[in-house]
């Protein structure tokens, strides 16, 4: 490796590294506004100055210039000192001095910057320049004056998001950052943006000045709104959750965070359920736990075993769905099932309901074929993975299904099942080419009553191209939940003999239903005594017989495990609302009462049964590597008809309880589903 | 520089003439394939040739044209000055340089007339036929002061000279490019004072030299 002096000391470095880099690894922290090691090098900003030998007597950009065997390079010299006290002048000399009303105040790079390299007091007499605001959309508020033309916006928006609508118009002092005639950016990572804004310029507009940040409790926790865990922080004041920023993890979302995971989080205390409900006369009256739970108990015990079901829902975390799974198996009840949108996975192999490449390695996969799923809308942050391994020209992509924009390149191949069955000899020469194919399988081809003849013409195909083999496991199967896998993994299906969801709403199929968090199921045909444990009042709540009130995901602690198989555990952000309860909690406090008391007391006791029945959810943090297994088993050999593959997301702004709840997800809806669903009609 | 901005009112569509889409693929002709974005400056420039200016939809048009984002292309057409994304006059466009040089050898007249006669800066004239504006520099210094009108410059102006090319764009005619007082291009004014025997440029004053300077291989040290 070629050896460069950061300060006299000497570090290697891989080649091809930047001078920036490589004094980074010396440990040199080097100020930096438009660097930013995910986006390309820009190079504009200067901020990043310092002084190399061999080369020219004057100061250099250290991001963009590329280090070289021998070179000697300054972090600390006055010459370096100077220039970046220039640099830092000219950028402040058109900045306005209203850190106390900026959102980024506190958190601000140029502030932060400001206070090693700024001068006291200016030497500038005249004007500041003004520039107009500029409206990007719902999610961003800009503040255009305060821009100082790092162009991170508009390198993400290009480069990683995919959808170029940002731009620098006009040139020196007039240049302006903008959209295509003030359009709202159409996006579903814009408020990435806001996080990378290295100053106030775009900041997140519906939080805007609704706190400081150091007045915010952070607690780091995981994202339910899609399938993929991101990791996330939460912010809290008092007992309102304020914001949700990205932490880093490589391996799932990098630091990007999707715009619904992002800004949900107003739908957490809106619409809530605070106390306990129950029906009389057909009208729901505010009841106390203990007649509630008196009330659901009665019923419980009241039917025969074979009569009462329970379906999960979405968001669920695994400690609830464990302690429902044990108490309902206790009552000897087989009717349970946690796959709210009718996906015909479950009960074999574990790798037959994960996303065996993983996240991270579906980039290394060299052909990809999407089967019935719209990563843009299912996932976000998973298309974003894909498009970068499109973009590094390595991956190429096929999709059967929905022709849909995915910000990449798709070979689009047909429709649905008939595709499936009569794939040109082109697609699968090259799955079979490939060095490493992968299949996404979305809900939107296994779902359904065809679900299982389709999973097992993909697990056919997936057999006969060689998707799983030595040392590569490409088969993957996206879920849309973030509680799915979980409930997949404890076995959440329905035992022998017992009904699926489409079987418990049917009229006179149950006499107890149990909705936990189900609130993606059309449960109004269903003639049961409905019982809803949730956190939002919603479509489950809407027709419950009594509604007990549960914990949102930043409400307690849980473990999660996404769509991958890693099993990662949430943390509790503030308290549940009101008279709310933890969700696993109320389980426990039912069993008392249905005489099959669970023997848990306590969280911890909880986890260790459930890591004892299943020890995958024992390995925290942790991907286990796909294994090898038999991708022609899945599923049930049948005709699969010939439907098309429709993804089941069809607002992806409002798919859970706490998205319809927020007024941000609302206002995103109307922007960018509606009119795209007019004018398809 | 102010802000550039596009127009208030743009027309509600544009389409590339026959002769502006020959022209148009003959430069995306000369780069890759994947590459016909590179061919954006040309084509914004052929479309100004065709309509006077650049328009919304015009700027549309050649993103669709050249399958860019439309911001891309609206960058191009704001950073370069010499896109005008406002009608112009349709007989004259008038750029008045205004640099150092022109300023010292009289371009305030030249401004001063514009003026008068066709009403103020960067504005379209009320008869729509004038537009003048003040530029920087177009490199023309030695035959200070100039004006680029439409296509050609015009040099070594007088206000009296400004004023009658006016007029003469006013009534239809087409006023001589170049220089006002008879230069060809950049040479003195009156004709060369300096460097004028004609020997000079015969070869006759040259003298032989025995050796290049400094061809002698350089003497080892003792």
């Amino acid at each position: 490796m070629p050896v460069a002096k950061v300060n006299g000391v000497e570090t290697e470095f891989e080649p091809g590294m930047t001078v920036l880099q490589v004094a980074e690894r010396a440990g040199e922290e080097i100020p930096r506004f438009c660097y930013h090691e995910r986006l390309s090098i820009a190079g504009n900003c200067r901020m990043c100055l310092v002084e190399v030998k061999p080369g020219p007597p004057k100061p250099q950009a250290s991001c963009a210039l590329p280090a070289a065997e021998g070179q000697e390079i300054f972090t600390n010299t006055p010459m370096v000192e100077k220039a970046r006290k220039g640099v830092m002048e000219f950028l402040l000399i058109n900045h306005p001095l209203d850190c106390p009303i900026c959102d980024q105040g506190g958190e601000c790079d140029l502030q932060d910057q400001a206070m090693g390299y700024g001068r006291d007091a200016s030497r500038y007499d005249e004007n500041k320049r003004a520039v107009e605001e500029k409206n990007m959309g719902p999610t961003i508020k800009t503040f255009m004056t305060r821009c100082i033309q790092c162009t991170r916006c508009v390198r993400f928006i290009t480069e990683v998001a995919g959808v170029p609508d940002i731009g620098m118009i006009s040139r020196g002092e007039s240049a302006e950052i903008t959209t295509y005639l003030e359009q709202s950016i159409d996006s579903e990572l814009s408020g990435n943006v806001n996080d990378l804004c290295p100053v106030g310029a775009l900041t997140h507009r519906p939080w805007q000045y609704h706190y400081r940040p150091w007045e915010l409790k952070k607690t780091e926790t995981i994202d339910v709104m899609d399938a993929l865990g991101s990791n996330i922080r939460a912010d809290a004041r008092g007992a309102e959750v304020m914001r949700v920023l990205p932490r880093v993890n490589e391996d799932i979302n990098e630091e990007w965070l999707s715009d619904k995971s992002r800004y949900a989080v107003d739908g957490l205390t809106r619409r809530r359920l605070d106390q306990p409900y129950v029906r009389e006369n057909g009208r729901l009256r505010p009841a106390s736990w203990s007649e509630a739970l008196g009330v659901v108990a009665d019923r419980l015990t009241a039917a025969p075993a074979d009569r009462i079901g329970v379906i999960a829902g979405d968001l669920q975390d695994a400690e609830s769905m464990k302690a429902t799974l044990d108490l309902f198996r206790a009552l000897g009840s087989a009717n349970t099932d946690c796959r709210q949108d009718g996906m015909a996975v479950g009960g074999e192999a574990r790798e037959g309901w994960l996303f065996n490449s993983g996240v991270a390695g579906i980039e290394q996969a060299d052909v990809v074929l999407l089967i019935g799923t719209n990563p843009r809308v299912e996932a976000p942050l998973l298309n974003a993975r894909l498009r970068k391994g499109w973009l590094s020209g390595d991956t190429r992509i096929l999709s059967i299904g929905e022709a849909a924009d995915l910000t990449y390149e798709v070979e689009h191949l047909g429709a649905g099942a008939k595709t499936l069955s009569k794939l040109p000899k082109a697609a699968t020469d090259a799955l079979k080419n490939a060095e490493r194919p992968a299949i996404v399988v979305g809900a939107g081809a296994i779902a359904g009553a065809n679900g299982a003849a389709v999973l097992n013409a993909i697990g056919a195909l997936a057999k006969k191209v060689g998707v799983v083999k030595d040392g590569w496991n490409g088969f993957n199967v996206l879920h849309t939940a973030a509680g799915r896998v979980a409930g997949l993994d404890m076995g959440f299906t329905p035992a022998d003999g017992g009904l699926d969801v489409a079987g418990m709403v049917k009229p006179g199929a149950l006499d107890v239903l149990f909705l936990l968090g189900a609130d993606e199921v059309d449960t109004t045909g269903s003639d049961a005594f409905r019982v809803y444990l949730g956190s939002h009042g919603d479509r489950g709540a809407h027709g419950a017989d009594v509604i007990l009130p549960g914990a949102a995901y930043t409400e307690k602690p849980g473990i999660y495990v996404n769509t991958e198989g890693r099993v990662q555990m949430a943390e509790r952000v503030v308290f549940p609302k009101g008279e709310a309860k933890e969700d696993w909690a109320i389980i426990r406090a039912l069993s008392e009462r249905v005489g099959h008391t669970l023997p848990y007391d306590s969280l911890d006791q909880l986890r260790q049964r459930l890591m004892g029945d299943h020890p995958t959810f024992g390995r925290i943090d942790y991907l286990v590597p796909a294994a090898a297994f038999d991708v022609g088993a899945l599923g049930k050999k049948g005709d699969p008809g010939e439907g098309e593959f429709r993804s089941p997301i069809l607002d992806p702004y409002l798919t859970n309880p706490i998205a319809r709840a927020s007024a941000t997800m609302a206002e995103l809806s109307a922007q960018r589903v509606t009119p795209v669903a007019m004018a398809a009609e | 520089m102010s802000v550039r901005r596009l127009a208030k009112v743009q027309p509600d569509s544009f389409a590339f003439s026959k002769a502006t889409m020959q022209k148009a693929e003959w430069w995306i002709a000369k780069y890759p394939a994947d590459r016909r974005q590179s061919a954006v400056i040309p084509i914004l420039w052929l479309v100004q040739k065709q309509e006077g200016w650049v328009s919304e939809p015009a700027i549309r048009a050649i993103a669709a044209l050249l399958d860019m984002p439309t911001i891309r292309v609206l960058e191009v057409a704001t950073f370069y000055t010499m896109f005008q994304l406002e009608p112009v006059g349709t007989a004259a466009l008038i750029q008045v340089c205004g640099t150092t040089p022109c300023m010292l050898r009289g371009s305030g007249e030249l401004m001063r007339v514009c003026k008068e006669k066709i009403g103020p800066k960067d504005q379209l004239s009320a008869d729509g036929r004038f537009t003048w504006q003040e530029v920087e520099c177009l490199g023309a210094c030695a035959n200070a002061p100039m004006a680029q009108i439409n296509d050609y410059y015009f040099e070594d102006l007088t206000a009296e000279d400004m004023a009658g090319i006016i007029d003469d764009f006013a009534a239809g005619k087409a006023p001589q490019p170049g220089s006002r007082v008879g230069r060809a291009s950049s040479e003195p004014e009156g004709g060369a004072i300096t460097l004028t025997d004609p020997k000079l440029y015969d070869g006759s004053a040259a003298k032989p030299i025995k050796t290049l300077p400094n061809s002698a291989p350089a003497k080892e040290p003792a």
